[in-house]
């Protein structure tokens, strides 16, 4: 004997609906969340010290956020530009969830914080799945990687607002490819913004910081056809909070 | 490892709804999962087989149902098969794809549940 129970619920909904919850407070405050997503070691820090600086230097509210597995090194090198920063030790889970963030942000973010950064444990493939409230997500690869990445990771790239080509000063020395890389982003993600950056030279962070600042403003985001709700007339079952279309 | 994480999610789930029917057990547990939902069934079976240990979920079936990823083409409207790793662009006439019809499942469809002894 045994009875059979329609659940008919995505996996991750309860994730999913904390983060649309987290999005609509943050929104009602006029903070912007921007998730920063790449492999290990692309270049996610240097990156977004280059960012705060720029920020702080205009004035603009900011704060960041850095989960690793372990080590505190990537929140005291963002704590140079001067912005309020906080380091979360994720303790071996590969990825952050909306509601690990949600408590980290209580009690911490200033409330007059229009972009709040948060740069994910570096991994190409957990993190990808879980919404974290963001208005924009940013996946970063940078140039030695390899231009296959984007096939390889494709949910990474899929569901990405933005893309940032990093350490674009070392891309001659390591015979990067770069149509073959737009080939390949714009392949599993049509229509998507690709900016290449480096952080060593400062190039490509003027024009990404104006691209985060018109966002925070409210212009449109890029919609990843990946991200596109499938429904196919389903009841979406005990999720309180439905995640608007766009958002994964 | 991303199936451990989505394994744990599944086990969680059956368990409060084994936990909210008074079950004295689950038997299966009945998902789909789509081919871009960046999740690899068969890595998702073995980590089940982890997760549900010492939980009400313990005996319980993981039957993963495949649904493949297709999209529609909004400029010539013919369907296709979007492929792995995706092809996100119409193979009839080169156009961006605009619409997703299927392939980014991960959800859980149904759970049977074991009759408590009363
Ligand atoms: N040449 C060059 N090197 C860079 C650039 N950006 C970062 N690097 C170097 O790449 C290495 C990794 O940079 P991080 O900023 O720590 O990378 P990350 O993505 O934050 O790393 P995790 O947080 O550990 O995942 C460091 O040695 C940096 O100096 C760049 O624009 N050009
Ligand atoms: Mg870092
Ligand atoms: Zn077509």
């Amino acid at each position: 004997m045994c009875r059979v129970i329609d659940v008919r619920q995505a996996v991750l909904a309860r994730n999913d609906a904390l983060a649309g919850a987290l999005r609509k407070e943050l929104a009602s405050r006029r903070t912007t969340v921007v998730n920063l997503l790449s492999s290990p070691g692309s270049g996610k820090t240097a990156l977004l010290e280059r960012v705060l600086a720029a920020l702080v230097e205009r004035g603009v509210p900011v704060a960041a956020l850095t989960a690793d597995l372990a080590t505190e090194n990537d929140a005291r090198r963002l704590a140079r530009s001067g912005a309020p920063v906080k380091q979360v030790l994720t303790g071996g889970l590969c990825h952050l969830e909306a509601a690990q963030l949600r408590g980290h942000l209580r009690g911490w973010l200033p409330a007059d914080t229009r972009v709040l950064f948060v740069e994910n444990v570096g991994n190409l493939v957990c993190p990808a799945a879980y919404d974290l409230g963001e208005t924009l997500r940013v996946t970063l690869m940078s140039v030695t990687e390899g231009e296959d990445k984007p096939l390889k990771y494709p949910m990474a790239f899929g569901l990405a607002h933005l893309v940032v080509l990093t350490k674009n000063d070392i891309a001659d020395a390591v015979d990067f490819d770069r149509p073959a890389f737009t080939g390949n982003v714009v392949r599993v993600n049509p229509g998507v913004g690709i900016v290449p950056t480096s952080a060593r030279t400062g190039a490509g962070v003027d024009g990404l910081v104006e691209r985060i600042l018109a966002v925070a403003e409210g212009a449109a985001v890029h919609r990843p056809v990946m991200a596109g709700r499938v429904r196919e007339g389903r009841l979406l079952q005990d999720a309180p909070d439905d995640v608007p279309a766009g958002q994964r | 490892m991303h199936e451990l994480s989505i394994a744990t999610a599944i086990v969680e789930r059956a368990t409060e709804l084994a936990r909210r029917h008074d079950a004295a057990g689950v038997e299966a547990v009945r998902v789909r999962v789509g081919e871009m939902s960046g999740v690899v069934p068969d890595a998702l079976r073995f980590s089940f087989e982890v997760a549900r240990e010492g939980t009400v979920v313990e005996a319980a079936r993981l039957v993963v149902e495949e649904v493949p990823a297709r999209a529609r083409c909004a400029a010539c409207e013919k369907e296709f098969a979007v492929g792995t790793p995706p092809f996100l662009w119409c193979p009839h006439c080169d156009s961006p794809t605009t619409r997703l019809l299927s392939g980014r499942e991960l959800e859980i469809t149904v759970i049977e549940l074991a009759e408590a002894t009363a």
